[in-house]
């Protein structure tokens, strides 16, 4: 192999609710494994996708494991950009409140804690999608 | 008759849940479970369209996956009830038949 390779941006772009299907946790976990590779990698939470991100998640009563807090685990893997929709929020009358508190520590800023949710309107993640080297969408 | 009517996907992933309203009968009653249970919780786009039926039939969700989702049933639809998987047997047993839509 030669020199060092060439970084491109990956975004992983959400759009189911979690737990009646699998779309959700394979894509976590397939980010996860992104992580390793030191790309740019961000995520986009659209339509039903931004339900992976709402707190207070309990799932003991249909016995599956609740994977809600590894996503608080990204920032830890300097992933900390996830596009969250505006419009697909407001259609499901849900606000920025309703989910996780997500933070990174931001290395350029004397580790100041900052927070990996980016809210966008459905226009401005077209043009953040549209710069995308590869997009990987579930 | 009386038919169960069972929702298993989210409104606003499939049209699912409005061909269900449009074929069935007043006196019916439409459980929600799985990712469908989204589709009950207050103040969303298509809660009107709910509103509007709940004189006509019954609406249930299935708590335990409301609650995986991060809601509880105080979150819900006024006149829509929350069961646990007792009172979805239930329900099966109380009506006639059951249809599971796709």
């Amino acid at each position: 192999m030669d020199g060092e390779g060439q970084t491109k941006k990956f975004m992983f772009v959400n759009r189911k609710v979690p737990y009646g299907t699998v779309y959700a946790l394979e894509s976590l976990e397939v980010v996860l494994i992104s992580a390793a590779f030191d790309q740019d990698v961000s995520l986009a939470f659209v339509d039903d996708g931004v339900y992976q991100l709402k707190d207070g998640q309990s799932t003991d009563g249909i016995g599956m494991k609740n994977f809600s807090p590894t996503y608080k685990a990204l920032g830890d893997y300097d992933i900390n950009k996830l596009y969250v929709e505006k419009e697909s929020l407001e259609e499901r009358g849900l606000s920025v409140d309703d989910l996780m508190e997500l933070t990174y520590e931001d290395e350029d800023d004397d580790w100041a804690e900052k927070s990996s949710i980016i809210l966008v309107s459905r226009d401005e993640l077209a043009e953040v999608m549209d710069q995308q080297d590869v997009v990987i969408s579930s | 008759m009386a038919m169960l009517h069972i929702v298993n996907k989210s409104v606003f992933e499939r049209g699912t849940l409005d061909s269900c309203l449009k074929t069935s009968l007043s006196g019916s009653s439409i459980l929600f479970i799985e990712d469908a249970v989204v589709s009950a919780v207050n103040n969303t786009s298509v809660s009107d369209k709910i509103k509007s039926e709940l004189s006509s039939k019954n609406f249930y969700v299935l708590t335990p996956d409301l609650n995986a989702r991060g809601f509880t049933d105080a979150d819900l639809i006024e006149g829509i009830k929350g069961v646990d998987y007792d009172g979805f047997v239930d329900l099966v047993t109380d009506n006639s038949n059951v249809q599971s839509w796709l």
